[in-house]
Formats: C-alpha cells, sequence, structure tokens
C-alpha cells in the first residue's frame, strides 16, 4: 500500500495542502438471518476504498473513491485540495490541529476463533436452533435470529510521517421475538434489543452469550408481557439492567461529552450539548458514586481499537470523576480549540476521531464510554428498595438536542414491593433531566454484574455515519424518577 | 457518473456468467459531495464516487446475495460465483418469490447537469451567502449543503432491465443565537432552483423570534405543525404502519383493520413513485414499476405497500413496487408519500387558533407503542406560543407523546403543500402543515 499512500500524500502536498493523511479501508460483512424458521438473508458484503483529507489554505477538504490506481489517486488527491480552498473562500480562521502526531504500527484485534473460518452451516445451526426454541413458545408470532460478523482492515498514512495497518474484528448475535394480541404487540431480546449485541471479538463471542440456551426465556416473557398490566404513572424509585443504562450512558453522557457537539459542528444534524466549556471540571453531572470513564483499550469493547482515524493512539479517559465532570472525547483539532479557553486541558486528542469507512471523513465518536462498577449485588440492590419499578432491555428511546431531557422505554420490567420483585408490568417508560438523574444515582453493582455493552447503530454526522460503540455498566438505581408515561 | 450503457454492461456481464435458475443484478452508482458548515464556517467538506453491485441467487427455493463495490471483470466473475456458493449453503425456504417478470417502466426526467456540474466553490459561494447574514445579525450558522448524482440499474435474468438517474440538491440549516435556534430546509432536482438564501432567511428570522424564551407547563394544546413536523409523523406512520410486512405480522395499526376509519375524514394519504414532488424513482429495488397506492382515504385505511415476497404470502395479491433490497427484515416501505392538502392557508390556521403552540420541527422522534402509532420526541428550532391567532412570544422546547393516529382524527390541513426531505436516504414527503387539537406534551427541556 505505500506506493498509494505516498503518491496520495505527495500530489496533496504538491497541490498546496500543508497536512494530508490518507486512509485505505477495506471492509467485509457476514450477514445471517433466520426469522420463523427459515433463512431470510445470508449476504457477504465486501467494500473497499480510500479517503484522502486535507488542509490547503487554512480549511478542510475531503475526496474519496472506490477505485484504487494511480490514476484515481492523483484525481481524488487533487479535488481534496481544490474542496479544501473552496471551505478556505468562507473560513474565519486557519484549522489548528495541535502538535504532530506520527506512529508507525500494526493493530489486530486479539480473538480465539477467527468468525469468517467457521462454516455457515454451523452458524445456521445455532440460529436455527435458538429459532426452535423460541417458536416453541404457544404465542410467538414472529421469532427473528441473527449474527453479523465484520473483518475491517484499513491503512493510515500522514504527511506527519504516520504509517499505521489495523484489523479490526467484530462479532455479534441477537435474538427478538414477538407476541401479537388486539391491539398489542410485546417483543423481547437477547442479549440485547435492536438487531443483536456485539463485541471486538471472535466467534468466541457468539459462544459465550448461548442464544439457543436463552431463547426460550424471551419468548415466555413476550408471551407473558401481554397480559400484563400497564407499568403505572407515578415518580419512584428505578432500578436499571444493564443493557438499558449503556443507552442511558450512550445518550445522556457519551454524546453530550463528544466535543464538535460542544463546539456547535454537530448543531444542525445531532444537535450540540449542555456540557458547555465553562462547565469543565466544575459541573457536578452526578451524583458522588457516579464515574464514567471512556476508552478504546477494555479487551472485547465495541469501542476498542488501535488507532482512531486520525491516527492518535486509542487511550483511557475519566469523563466523570465522583460526580464532576472532568472531560471529553476530543479530536486533535478540537483539542488545540479546548486549549485556547482552558490552557490546562491535555494538549493532545485523546484518540476518539473515527469514519464510518473510506468514504466518509472522521468525527469525534464514543469508544467505550462506561459507567464504573459500584459495590452492591442486584439482590442486595433490590431488597434494599422498598417501592420501585425494574425495567430491563431498551424499546424506545428519545432525547432532546443538548441531551438534557430524554424518555426511554423498556421491553420488560417488574414492580419491586417490599424489597422484592413484584408483578411483571408492560410498556414502561421513565423520562427525566440528565444531571438531575445522574444526581439520584444512589447505587451501583459490583464488578460481577458488569459487562460492556455493544451499540452497533449509533448514528451522527452528514453525510449520516454509523458508528460501533461500547458501555460498560452494571445495574444501578435511581431516586425520584418519573414512569410510565404513555 | 457512470451511465447506462456502462452500467448495463456490468450486469450483462454478471447475468452470462450466472449458473443459477434466476439471478437478479442491483446497481447503484454515486457521485455525492457535501458542503458542511458549523459556527459561521465551513469545516467539513466531501466528495465521493462509489459504485456497489449486488448479486441475487435463487436455485430452487435456496437464494444466496453477495456485493462488492469492486467492477473489474474478474470481481464480477468472482461475486457472481459468490452469491451462488452462499445460496448452495442454504436450507429451502419455501417462502422465496420467483423474481418479478419484466414490465413496461416510465421514465422520470430527474436529472439536472447544473446539479451534477455544481463545484465545490459554487458551494461555497452559496453557503458563504448564508454566514454572512448569519455573521451581520450576529448569529451562529450551521447545515449542509449537497449536490447528488445517483444512478440505479436492476435487471434480472428474467429479462428486467430498469435503470434511472437523477439528481438532488438539498439544503438545510439551523441558526442559533445563545438562547434560540431557527431551521430552514429546501430541496430540489436543479440546484438553480434551489433558493439557499431563502433557506438561510427562514432559519435567521426564527433564530431571531425565538430569542429569550419563556418555559410552558406541559399538557394538551392546540397545535400548528408545520409541514417538517406533518412529514415526520407521516414517515413513522409510514415505517409502523403502511408496511405489507407489519400488516401480515400483526405489528400494524392497519392489522384487521383495513376499511376501518382510524383518522378524520380530511386525511387522504398516498404514495406515489412518479410524483416529483418527492423524489421520484419510477420503479423498485427488484425493478418492478412504483403503483399509485392509496394507503388512507378519508380517515379510512385502504391499502398497504407490498414487495413480491409480501404479495406471494396473500393469494391474488402483486407487488406493489415498494421492494427495498430483497431479501431482508424490514419490509417494503413507502418512500413516496403525500397528504392531501386541506382549505385554510397556514396563517388562516393559526389567525383560528385563541391558544396554542407553533412547533417548527420535530427532534429525535421514536415509536413508544407501535401498533398504537404512539410517538415521542421533542420539538426544536423555532417553538412558540400562540394567543388570539397571533405569535405571541417564543417558548422553551416540550416533548411530547401522542399517537399520530389520534392526532390526524383532530387535525386541519392546510392548503398548500411542501415537499420535506427527510434524513433517511431519499426519503421526502409532500404534505401541507396541521392544526391539532388535543396534542399531548408531556415534559419540558431546559432551553
Amino acid at each position: 500500500m505505500r506506493e498509494y499512500t505516498e503518491r496520495a500524500l505527495d500530489i496533496a502536498q504538491g497541490n498546496g495542502a500543508t497536512y494530508a493523511d490518507i486512509r485505505i479501508v477495506r471492509r467485509e460483512n457476514q450477514n445471517i438471518t433466520v426469522k420463523n424458521g427459515v433463512v431470510q438473508t445470508l449476504s457477504l458484503d465486501d467494500d473497499f476504498g480510500f479517503g484522502i483529507r486535507v488542509i490547503a489554505d487554512g480549511a478542510w477538504g475531503f475526496a474519496s473513491s472506490n477505485r484504487l490506481n494511480p490514476e484515481e489517486i492523483e484525481r481524488v488527491s487533487a479535488q481534496a485540495v481544490t474542496i479544501a480552498k473552496a471551505s478556505a473562500l468562507v473560513k474565519e480562521h486557519d484549522v489548528e490541529i495541535g502538535p504532530p502526531e506520527t506512529h508507525i504500527d500494526v493493530y489486530k484485534t486479539p480473538f480465539e476463533i477467527d468468525p469468517f473460518e467457521v462454516s455457515l452451516e454451523d452458524k445456521l445451526d445455532e440460529l436455527s436452533a435458538a429459532d426452535k426454541e423460541a417458536r416453541g413458545v404457544a404465542g410467538i408470532a414472529v421469532a427473528e435470529s441473527s449474527m453479523g460478523f465484520l473483518r475491517e482492515t484499513k491503512t493510515f498514512a500522514s504527511t506527519e510521517g504516520s504509517y499505521i495497518e489495523q484489523e479490526l474484528i467484530e462479532s455479534g448475535l441477537g435474538i427478538v421475538v414477538r407476541a401479537v394480541g388486539e391491539g398489542e404487540m410485546q417483543q423481547r431480546s437477547y442479549p440485547n434489543s435492536f438487531g443483536r449485541h456485539q463485541g471486538t471479538a471472535g466467534y468466541e463471542f457468539v459462544k459465550q452469550w448461548d442464544l439457543p440456551g436463552n431463547a426460550r426465556q424471551a419468548a415466555e416473557e413476550a408471551v407473558a408481557l401481554l397480559s400484563a398490566p400497564q407499568c403505572p404513572s407515578k415518580t419512584t424509585t428505578l432500578i436499571l439492567d444493564g443493557p438499558q443504562l449503556a443507552l442511558q450512558v450512550h445518550e445522556s453522557c457519551g454524546h453530550p461529552i463528544e466535543l464538535d457537539r460542544v463546539f456547535g459542528t454537530e448543531a444542525a444534524y445531532a444537535g450540540t450539548s449542555f456540557l458547555t466549556t465553562e462547565k469543565y471540571g466544575a459541573f457536578r453531572y452526578g451524583s458522588e458514586i457516579v464515574n464514567i470513564v471512556a476508552d478504546a483499550v477494555t479487551p472485547g469493547g465495541l469501542g476498542t481499537y488501535g488507532y482512531d482515524d486520525e491516527g492518535v493512539p486509542g487511550q483511557s479517559t475519566d469523563i466523570v470523576k465522583k460526580g464532576m465532570f472532568v472531560g471529553y472525547l476530543t479530536s486533535r483539532e478540537s483539542a488545540s480549540q479546548l486549549r485556547k479557553t482552558h490552557p490546562n486541558a491535555p494538549e493532545r486528542s485523546n484518540g476518539t476521531m473515527r469514519a464510518d469507512g473510506w468514504n466518509r471523513v472522521p468525527i469525534i465518536r464514543m469508544n467505550n464510554v462506561s459507567l464504573m462498577p459500584g459495590d452492591c449485588t442486584l439482590d442486595e440492590m433490590i431488597a434494599d428498595t422498598k417501592d420501585g419499578i425494574y425495567m430491563l432491555t431498551n424499546k424506545s428511546w428519545s432525547i432532546d438536542d443538548k441531551r438534557l431531557n430524554f424518555q426511554f422505554g423498556t421491553e420488560l420490567a417488574y414492580e419491586i414491593k417490599d424489597g422484592k420483585i413484584g408483578q411483571m408490568v408492560k410498556n414502561a417508560t421513565y423520562t427525566g433531566i440528565t444531571p438531575q438523574f445522574w444526581g439520584g444515582c444512589d447505587a451501583i453493582c459490583n464488578a460481577d454484574h458488569w459487562n460492556v455493552w455493544g451499540t452497533p447503530n449509533c448514528g451522527k454526522g452528514q453525510p449520516g455515519q454509523t458508528a460501533h460503540t461500547g458501555h460498560g455498566t452494571a445495574p444501578a438505581r435511581f431516586r425520584n424518577v418519573q414512569v410510565g408515561l404513555m | 457518473m457512470v451511465g447506462k450503457a456502462r452500467l448495463k454492461e456490468i450486469a450483462e456481464l454478471a447475468l452470462s456468467a450466472a449458473r443459477a435458475d434466476q439471478t437478479e443484478v442491483l446497481i447503484n452508482a454515486q457521485d455525492a459531495a457535501l458542503t458542511r458548515f458549523a459556527a459561521n464556517t465551513i469545516h467539513q467538506n466531501v466528495s465521493e464516487t462509489d459504485i456497489s453491485v449486488r448479486i441475487r441467487s435463487i436455485t430452487g427455493k435456496r437464494v444466496g446475495v453477495a456485493s462488492s463495490n469492486d467492477i473489474r471483470e474478474a470481481s464480477i466473475l468472482k461475486l457472481v460465483q459468490k452469491a451462488e456458493r452462499i445460496a448452495s449453503y442454504q436450507q429451502e425456504n419455501q417462502s422465496i418469490a420467483p423474481l418479478p417478470e419484466p414490465q413496461a417502466i416510465p421514465e422520470v426526467d430527474a436529472y439536472a447537469e447544473p446539479t451534477a456540474a455544481c463545484s465545490p466553490a459554487r458551494r461555497a459561494e452559496s453557503v458563504g451567502m448564508v454566514l454572512q447574514a448569519s455573521r451581520d445579525n450576529e448569529l451562529i450558522a450551521s447545515g449542509a449543503l449537497s449536490t447528488d448524482v445517483q444512478e440505479t440499474l436492476i435487471a434480472n435474468s428474467k429479462g428486467v432491465l430498469a435503470y434511472h438517474c437523477g439528481t438532488l440538491a438539498d439544503m438545510m440549516t439551523v441558526i442559533m443565537s445563545d438562547d434560540s435556534s431557527g431551521y430552514g430546509a429546501g430541496t430540489a432536482q436543479n440546484i438553480d432552483d434551489l433558493d439557499t438564501n431563502a433557506v438561510g432567511r427562514i432559519a435567521m428570522d426564527k433564530a431571531l423570534k425565538s430569542k429569550h424564551p419563556t418555559a410552558i407547563d406541559p399538557g394538551p394544546y392546540t397545535v400548528i405543525l408545520e409541514e417538517d413536523a406533518v412529514a415526520t409523523m407521516l414517515f413513522f406512520l409510514g415505517y409502523l404502519g403502511f408496511s405489507g410486512l407489519a400488516v401480515q405480522e400483526g405489528r400494524s395499526f392497519m392489522s384487521g383493520h383495513i376499511g376501518e376509519k382510524l383518522a378524520g375524514d380530511n386525511i387522504t394519504i398516498w404514495d406515489d413513485g412518479m410524483d416529483p414532488r418527492t423524489v421520484a424513482i419510477p420503479f423498485d429495488f427488484e425493478g418492478v414499476p412504483k403503483q399509485k397506492t392509496l394507503l388512507m382515504e378519508n380517515g379510512v385505511a385502504r391499502n398497504a405497500v407490498y414487495d413480491s415476497f409480501t404479495a406471494a404470502r396473500e393469494p391474488g395479491r402483486s407487488s406493489t413496487g415498494h421492494a427495498l433490497p430483497l431479501p431482508n427484515t424490514t419490509g417494503p416501505i413507502p418512500i413516496n408519500l403525500v397528504m392531501q392538502s386541506g382549505e385554510l392557508s397556514k396563517e388562516e390556521l393559526i389567525a383560528s387558533t385563541e391558544r396554542g403552540i407553533f412547533v417548527t420541527r420535530f427532534h429525535y422522534v421514536n415509536p413508544v407503542h407501535p401498533v398504537k402509532a404512539i410517538l415521542t420526541g421533542m420539538t426544536r428550532d423555532g417553538t412558540f406560543l400562540i394567543e388570539n391567532g397571533k405569535i405571541a412570544k417564543p417558548l422553551k422546547n416540550l416533548r411530547f407523546t401522542q399517537s399520530i393516529l389520534d392526532a390526524l382524527s383532530h387535525a386541519t390541513l392546510s392548503s398548500q403543500q411542501t415537499t420535506v426531505k427527510l434524513g433517511f436516504g431519499n426519503l421526502a414527503a409532500c404534505v401541507p402543515a396541521a392544526k391539532v387539537e388535543g396534542f399531548q406534551f408531556t415534559g419540558a427541556t431546559e432551553f
């Protein structure tokens, strides 16, 4: 690849770029879905191309193509510079990206079993077994089980001398079952909702989560939900399970700490953030027990990688310490910008710029944004709750464009009465304002309950980009939460 | 732009190499450019050239799919083999429908050279004028201006050959002050017809008028929903209810209720892939011509949309030309939605409102209860109190939790329809504004 990367960078500089990088990316996806006993989808998708990002005349330009050959490299590299010069026509100031980042390295996702070497037959057997278990429960209208595997190989090179090769492997799986009644549809998912649970891992990840062994329980819960009473509407104590809490962290912490949102560069689409820079290091985000870390190094996390798409090493950053807001997710440009008002902020990016493939420009994306574990067991937490609701697995989500007012719905919920799990209730929802909600967090389960949940469908950017993020959580308890809005 | 001849050549190469009983080739090619701006400057300015080839092979009752964006001859031949190999691994699927037969496909003139030829400098110039106006008013502008050329060719071994080339220019902006924001957007096939300055003016006007918003208690209110908000509701009706698969699986509000009254007398909704007020494309992703499909008539549920898979599950049913690339688990969906207009202008709707809330658009909307079509979401970028028939003052944003069907049972529609491009591919709807009684706001935020 070096012949291509050197040519691209030379041409960009020859056309006037003061900085350039190139990413050459191949993605192989395998997706399999078994729905109601038949293989609904089985596809292999291969996608390859390169993108060149430049700074010329103090402004950004980016161009990309699916045809990697010397002539196209030349065309696209020159086009990126032309675009940058057009950007410069209306610039207010020159782009600054801080100190150089120069790394020569190779990173590969560690795994035990290459998912692309496991036979399709074995995968179909696993999915069919789960499907059969689920549909063995009377009342199930639809059972849909799936697996997805990704191999992404990418080469990054920059005019600062970086040359980084990475191979990222992901494996994911899930089942969703639906029961239908008059004017009512209830669903349960395992291990997580919205398609699947996913991690940077090999096929051992699929075996670990044992889809066939858990499909029946999911189906029985979906059927039981049809006749369950409606979740009551009241202000009460709320316990969230790990998967629902993972999405709560994603939406109400992960997005507002993206420094590009804070600086307004996502304002027109995804929105901005309530965590504006005057709050940096000086704002109580949650209670004393709330500690949140963003990292790209947790083994198996869906947000785990060696280097981001600016060639900055993956690393770990404190976001919330003992309830205080102390850190952002940054890029080279936004880290430089933050230091203009906060000279003590880190000089370098913490490595969270990622692009959704060769044809997208990198933007700040969550890696593994995780709530650190507390010290109790789930049984102890429930036993210590006089009156409340225990909600499990996300079904619905919405949050305002500064990430303050949110409303979530879950697939399953139980009442808690006098320290014991009570009756099942359906269509559970809860709502709140982010800092007040996290301020009411008074218990978090211990490390035995902690798991990194994968979110493979985080949308952001124009043109649209989908990112794969991870969120480590253990069940947690929140006081004085409004539940049951419908 | 690749052109029909070259795309046809690729498809013919794949079909001639195919050994399966039936083979389908779906090719998408695009030249896309987008100039993105924020904080009154261009911060992302990108272009993309890509082509993807997707092969669907059916042998007996087995189907396999493979895709790639490598169009070299040897790669296309390997891709065909890969799809056939995948099919061979499968168990038989009795529900597989045969590939469609050829049908006459009308042509839609959707290409505009000025859009295809638009340079980065021209986009920067258009954006620059919005940025300057924003600076002059001490406001902050963000948004995007995009110009795309998209080609689609579908061919199958039964003789289907469908080709379409379209251009699209799209501008959206959010302009903000310290405590307010306004939104403007426009879409045109020809960038010469897209008044980007007007888009900026609308957003700026709302940003200025919504300064210093005050809070209002949540509860039921009469609302005036601008076209963007109505289009969002309509999109979710399509996604949740108008799909033949959702109806068959009992998760649609229309399941078991076709022919029943579900909304007000004035609510008539159809899908028309030939309507230039949406992003017209005359065929679906199987190469079946799109049929104009009446979905709701005078509030009565009439039809859902179908692809060949869902149509084959019901005797006598045929595809309405609404397939996504098959096979899939999403099912067919309408993507060229139109809602019948009413008789009063938007201004008259406001003037007829003693007390209510004016909503520019919604943000982060998602279903809470799909079968009842209950959604939740926030207002955004221009929310105002209406008193005595006039916009009285700006409001802080509110959360709604509301059944769309209930809302459309108490709605008065405006006389003018507007095209609204939604943020999902080429999805666009042509809708009026609406006045809705008793719209449920269930929460409030701090700005």
